[in-house]
Parts: C-alpha cells; structure tokens; sequence
C-alpha cells in the first residue's frame, strides 16, 4: 500500500465517521433545528473529507477541481436549504426544543 | 481482490433491498408528504443502481429528471392539493364519489389486463438468450457521427424514439395546460439567501446544461441531462418568486416549447428528402446535425419542466395582476 493510498483510506474512513454520525444525529436528535445542525455539519465535513480523499486519488489536476467544485456547490446548497428549512420551521411556528 | 468482490455484493443487495423497501413505503405510505419524500430517496438510490450497472447516463437522467424534477413537480401538485377543496368535498359527500368510483371500476380494470396480458406475451416471446445490439451499436459507431454509444442511439440509430419522447412531453404540458387557465401565484418566499443561492446558481446551472449538452458526444450527458439541469435552473427562478416577462408569455415562449419536437420532425422530412430513410443522416454531416437536434431538444426539455413546475398556462392579458 503506497503512501497516497493509505492518506485517502484515511481521509475516506475519517469522512465515513462524519457522515455516520450526522445520520445518528438525524434519527435521535430532538427537533427539527438540532437535527439540521447535525446532518449540516455532518454533509460540509464529511462530504469534504470524502472529495479530499478522492483527490488524492485523481489522475489530473481537472479530476481534482471538479471534485473541489462539487464539493463547493455541496457546502452552498446545503447551507442556504437548511437556513430555508429552518427559517420555514420558524415561520410555521414550530417552537425551538428545550431541555 | 475477494474481499473487494464481497462489499460490492453485500452493497448491491442492501440496495436492491433498500430500493424495494423504499418503493413499498412510498406507495403505502397514508401521509402523502412522506410519500413524495421516499419517492425522492427512491429516485437517488435508483441512480445509484444505475451507476453499479455501469450505466452513467441514465443514472445522470434518473438523478436529475426522476428525483429531483419529478421530485418538484409532487411537492408543488402537493402544495396545490392543499389549498383545493376537493379532498373535503369527497370526504363530506363519500356516495358521490363511491357511486362514480362503481360505474368506473370495471373498463381501467379491463384495461389494465389488457395490458398486462400483453406485456406477458412480449416477455415470454422473447428469445431465452440474447448477446443485445452492444456489438452492432459499436460496429457502426464510426458512421454516427459521435463517440458516445448512448448518444449515438439515442439521437442517431433509434432517433424516433427520442423524438416520440419530445412529443410526450409536450402533450404533457398541454395537457397541464388544459386543466388550469391560468398560472397560480403563490407568495414566494424572496429572503436574501434564497435569492442570493438563485444569483449564484442559475448562471452555473446554464452552463452546466451547455456542457452536459456538448459533453454528450464522447461521454455521458446529452439533452435529456442537459434539459433537466436547464429545468432545474427554471425551478429555482420561479421558487425566488422570478415571472416570466409578459411579452415573452406568449408567442416566444410557445415557440422555445415546440422547437424540439419541430426540428426533429424537419430533421425527419429532410432525411427522408436527402437519403430516403427516417432520420438517417449523411455520416460526414451526421456530429453537427445532431448538435443542432440536441440543443433545440435541451431548450424544449429545459423550458417544457419548468413550464410543468409552473403549473397553468402563463398568461399574458392579466400579467399585471400577478406581478
């Protein structure tokens, strides 16, 4: 196993923990303001991780930047829709979960 | 090498599994809501299924017109039934419906098993093992005029097939257009950030389309693809409360629908004048005529699912009213 390979199992794996706690956080978290906090935070890092791991692998710098781009594109749509799933929350008079 | 062949076999069952789960729980599914949610999931995974079968264009196609347009399109219908009254007027007068409902059940029925019959005849004829036309596809690859086999059936082998499917669409939205005078206005939701995600978006999403539609003659894409971003771009316009200006409802807007389908019916009119054969094209002129289809084929997709998001006819006598 080369060296590229072992940092792009790693940045995977790193990514797959991410995204498997975001998931658990969706299904166990209170409400629908928590849960967007914990499947955001889960798609920007984990989704970054995993496009940083397949970088490595990229035959060409071109490779390399439409992965950076979906990933760019990812981190801007999934910010403004939870802010618009939020904001409808809100509007809708869901109230915000206390302990 | 083992290990390997074993994941891919265990991610292919829990697909396979999870896709059937998913089509059961959206189709049994007594919230309707939930439903057109599963049905989405539904489509992505679909797509997925698609990629493991090494077939990137239809995965490209599913993502993009079965998840996500059609994906838009149940959640504004659901939006819509919403503010209709007909759910309650069925639920206050239950006979009305039942009576209807009686005197209707047996011809869908009959129908159906027609139907059903007949595509039990088509299955059972056919032949027990089959190489399919890939070698045949790849033999003639030369003459299409472009590199990428699905492009070259889709637009150049089975032609008619993908200009029936223009027509399809296009009565589609006739038909949409039939039922509702006039489009609705619903109160957009214009905050900064949906209007600044459109600003950035839309531009991207234009260029997207003119890539998939360009990138379709050597690898996957081509004007359905293109056509569903294209749309995709639409659906975000109208969501950020965006109208269509009124002097472009009318004649250009009609116009920019049929433009698909009526250039393929010219491109067949002349194919027919010029070799004798529907849609066959001289090999030298094949790659450019075939563009030119593709790009008047994207408009057509790209405008037509926007026009369907949309709902009713745009008007333009009563355009002040709505703005």
């Amino acid at each position: 196993m080369n060296p590229n390979d072992t940092l792009s199992t790693a940045l995977l794996i790193a990514g797959a923990i991410f995204f498997l706690a975001g998931t658990v956080g969706l299904l166990r978290f209170p409400d629908v303001y928590t849960r967007l906090h914990a499947i955001t935070k889960a798609d920007n890092v984990g989704l970054g991780l995993v496009v940083m791991g397949l970088a490595v692998q990229a035959e060409t710098w071109a490779e390399a930047g439409k992965l950076l781009l979906i990933w760019c594109l990812v981190l801007l749509a999934g910010a403004s829709v939870s802010h618009l799933i939020a904001r409808g929350a809100l509007t809708r008079g869901i109230k915000l979960w206390r302990r | 090498m083992e290990a390997v062949t074993l994941l891919q076999w265990t991610f292919d069952i829990l697909l396979g599994l999870g896709l059937l789960w998913l089509a059961w729980q959206a189709l049994t599914s007594p919230d309707l809501f939930k439903g057109i949610v599963l049905f989405i999931a539904f489509g992505l995974l679909m797509a997925l299924a698609w990629v493991r079968l090494d077939a990137p264009d239809i995965a490209l196609a599913e993502a993009g017109i079965g998840a996500g347009l059609t994906g838009a399109l149940l959640l504004a219908a659901f939006a819509k039934l919403r503010t209709v009254k007909t759910n309650r007027d069925i639920a206050e007068h239950p006979e009305k419906g039942k009576l209807k409902n009686r005197s209707l059940q047996f011809w869908p029925a009959a129908l159906l098993l027609v139907v059903a019959a007949g595509l039990g005849y088509a299955v059972l004829s056919l032949p027990p093992y089959a190489t399919g036309l890939s070698s045949e596809v790849d033999a003639n690859l030369n003459a299409s005029g472009v590199s990428n086999p699905v492009t070259a059936v889709l637009l150049n082998f089975r032609g008619y097939d993908t200009m029936l499917e223009m027509f399809v669409l296009l009565l589609a939205l006739l038909g949409v257009w039939s039922l509702e005078g006039s489009a609705l206005t619903r109160e957009a939701l214009p905050g900064p950030v949906l209007n600044t995600l459109t600003r950035v978006l839309t531009p991207m999403l234009i260029l997207v389309a003119a890539y998939l539609l360009w990138v379709g003659a050597h690898a996957p894409g081509g004007a359905f693809q293109a056509g569903s971003v294209l749309g995709a771009a639409g659906v975000l316009l109208l969501l950020s409360g965006w109208r269509l200006p009124s002097n472009l409802a009318a004649m250009p807007l009609r116009l920019t629908l049929v433009a698909g389908p009526a250039i393929f019916v010219a491109m067949v009119v002349l194919t027919m004048l010029i070799e004798g054969r529907l849609l066959e094209y001289p090999p030298e002129q094949a790659g450019i005529l075939m563009l030119f289809l593709e790009t008047a084929a994207t408009l057509s997709i790209g405008v037509t699912l926007a026009a369907l998001f949309l709902g009713g006819r745009p008007q333009n006598k009563n355009n002040k009213e709505h703005t």
